[in-house]
């Protein structure tokens, strides 16, 4: 079954615009970033591997600690590994900016 | 210094879209941030991809009014489902239509797809008979092209729609089939066809070959540049091509 998981962070950095990165395909994930109003930023992750909440959480928690931008996040993911996640999302918010 | 080759097959599926419309004048419809995505997959514990695997761009080609339909062969093998299948065959009602009010738009199918999507038997099937059906009215008033040059060609129920166009573009290293390799395997035995032997399966299937055989009207390189030109040639200069004969119903029959 499909696992879905919802994360919320604190935020304060605006994006100027949307974007769209990867493909759901094995050991791939596809990422849709829209600007946030406020100060937080929301995450929806939808994943085919399930049980791996905590791990998610962890790799969300760098970036966010990284970079605190105000975001809603979808994240289509077919069992992409922690570091090719981090880089997706590197690679959306690059596109953000 | 040699420019080298900015290959079209290792562009994704919107890229490729982009990359085939005159620079600048590409226009998403349906974008991911629509999310009309498959309502069938979650239920059976596939992730749903934001675009359903095919991409829609409007834009100019050769400085022509044109619509480019590209499927993601890395979603789900490029499977088409109902939602994928809808924007395909859409996207060619709206080409007939344009045409039928004097305003050509030229269509360009860049397909890379295993055919049919199994999760969604029934109403993939009915998709595929739509575009089928759309390109064989389109066809009757301008030329349709196809352009296979992905990784994974064209099977199935969309390498017979392939074959209903009146231009058919392949790169040597696609292939154009019905049943796939695996198909052929698993139902017939690895005597029949061994879908590891790679070189085989190209020597059966690939580009080079179908275009030998007359199955794609023209062999081009994995170059965006020579398939843009090429895709433009095929409108300027269209080939004749004889016309599609449908066989007639017998009577009596019912499906």
């Amino acid at each position: 079954m499909v696992e879905t998981l919802n994360y919320t962070f604190a935020a304060r950095e605006p994006v100027a615009q949307r974007a769209h990165v990867g493909v759901v395909a094995s050991g791939n994930c596809e990422i849709l970033l829209e600007p946030a109003e406020g100060a937080s930023a929301s995450v929806l992750v939808r994943t085919s591997v399930n049980g791996f909440a905590p791990t998610w959480a962890a790799v969300l928690d760098r970036f966010f600690a990284r970079h605190p931008v105000a975001v809603n996040l979808q994240i289509n993911d077919f069992g992409a590994t922690p570091a090719v996640v981090a880089m997706r999302l590197e690679q959306v918010l690059e596109h953000a900016r | 210094m040699i420019a080298l080759a900015e290959s079209f097959a290792e562009r994704s599926a919107r890229e490729r879209a982009r990359g085939l419309l005159d620079p600048g004048t590409a226009r998403e419809l349906i974008d991911p941030f629509e999310r009309v995505e498959s309502p069938y997959l979650a239920a059976q514990g596939v992730v749903p991809q934001s675009d359903d695997g095919v991409v829609v761009m409007r834009g100019t080609l050769g400085g022509v009014r044109a619509c480019v339909v590209a499927t993601d062969g890395r979603f789900l093998g490029g499977s088409i489902g109902e939602i994928g299948g809808a924007k395909i065959a859409g996207a060619l009602e709206l080409t007939l239509r344009d045409a039928e009010r004097g305003t050509p738009t030229r269509l360009v199918l860049a397909l890379d797809t295993g055919g049919i999507r199994l999760q969604e038997a029934n109403l993939a099937i009915l998709a595929v008979s739509e575009i089928a059906d759309a390109i064989t009215a389109l066809r009757a008033k301008q030329p349709v092209v196809a352009l296979v040059a992905g990784r994974v060609g064209v099977y199935g129920g969309l390498s017979l729609c392939t074959s209903l166009c009146s231009a058919i573009l392949v790169t040597e290293g696609a292939r154009i089939g019905l049943n796939g390799p695996d198909v052929i395997e698993t139902e017939a035995g690895v005597e029949e066809l061994d879908a590891s032997d790679l070189p085989l399966v190209w020597r059966i299937t690939g580009g080079k070959r179908r275009f030998e055989q007359g199955f794609a009207t023209e062999l081009v390189r994995d170059d965006v540049d020579a398939i843009r030109a090429a895709v433009v040639r095929a409108f300027e200069e269209p080939r004749e091509l004889p016309p599609l004969e449908m066989p007639a119903i017998p009577e009596g029959y019912a499906p």
